[in-house]
């Protein structure tokens, strides 16, 4: 009878054994069949304006149109699309106001322009001033 | 050497007075500004390769495969939810009487019982409705929520967008482009 049970308990240990294995198997396969992470959605929303929103990214905001924005990029990492070219494609659908990092174009051009103005006005005027001193 | 020190002066707050009432005129403007934002789309095609379910059927279908033989199409996102889509229902039913225009519904994250309890309430202005259960469909076209409308022509290029509920301003202009 003793024997009987140890047997039964060993077979069961077995199985459960199996079952654990399948089971991480198939965890391993789930995580392998996905190719992005999401630290990827994160850093794409990070950059992604809400725009219904004030002054918040799409990572930080719960807004409904937030949240759809983020299933969206989901989906778009899911069909095997790349960062810019999820960028790209939302910047064509709302306009480069949604990206936090706008490319060069005629519209942003004395935005990138500026700080590097204002830095050689800056370096100019400290020159002269060192010139003036000596 | 004194008038040279006067005219700097007076120069300096010039530039003072001027840098005082452009800042005025930047303030005045922007708070004048309508607060919602309406971007210019760069390219004005609409991006059509997607699938969509039907409300009704509930069958799959591509969307570009809808965009077939009328004129103009008017996309109109709307919710059983949304306060706002009572209210431009009945502009939406004046224009569904135009034959050039094909009417299609996109119902955002709703629940199909109650988009139909709606549809029962306060009429039905679609040839076409399908599903936006994510939200994402909507984000296809470039929009922000409920209610938007979109009216498109057979080029599949967005003529008007609008942002919020229909009003007779907004009927007026979509049936002056479609006449043009």
């Amino acid at each position: 009878m003793t024997r009987m049970f140890m047997k039964s308990k060993k077979l069961l240990t077995i199985k459960t054994l199996i079952v654990f294995i399948l089971i991480s198997f198939n965890f391993k396969n789930i995580s392998m069949a996905s190719t992005y992470s999401e630290d990827q959605t994160i850093n794409i929303a990070k950059n992604l304006r809400c725009l219904i929103c004030q002054g918040q990214t799409i990572h930080e905001s719960n807004s409904d149109f937030a949240e759809s924005m983020k299933k969206y990029i989901r989906g778009e990492l899911e069909n095997g699309k790349t960062n810019e070219e999820i960028f790209s494609s939302l910047v064509e659908k709302y306009g480069q106001w949604i990206v936090y990092d706008p490319g060069i174009s005629r519209n942003t051009l004395l935005l990138w322009a500026l700080p590097l103005l204002l830095f050689l006005i800056g370096g100019a005027i400290i020159v002269k001033e060192i010139y003036k001193k000596i | 050497m004194q008038f040279l020190e006067k005219t700097k002066k007076s120069i300096f707050s010039l530039i003072i007075l001027v840098l005082l009432i452009l800042s005025f005129f930047i303030f005045k403007f922007a708070l004048e500004k309508e607060k919602i934002y309406s971007p210019k789309i760069t390219d004005n095609q609409i991006y059509t390769d997607f699938e969509v379910t039907d409300l009704i059927e509930e069958k799959k279908i591509n969307f570009d495969q809808i965009l077939l033989g009328k004129s103009f199409y008017l996309i109109n996102i709307w919710s059983s939810w949304c306060e706002p889509c009572k209210d431009e229902s009945d502009k939406l039913l004046e224009l569904r009487k135009d034959t050039r225009i094909m009417m299609i519904g996109i119902n955002y994250k709703d629940k199909k019982k109650n988009a139909l309890n709606f549809l029962k309430l306060y009429g039905d202005p679609f040839d076409r409705i399908f599903i936006d259960k994510q939200g994402t469909i909507s984000i296809n076209f470039g929009a922000y929520g409920v209610p938007e409308t979109f009216l498109i022509n057979e080029d599949n290029k967005v003529l008007k967008k609008y942002i919020g509920p229909l009003n007779d301003k907004d009927v007026y202009e979509i049936k002056k482009i479609i006449n043009n």
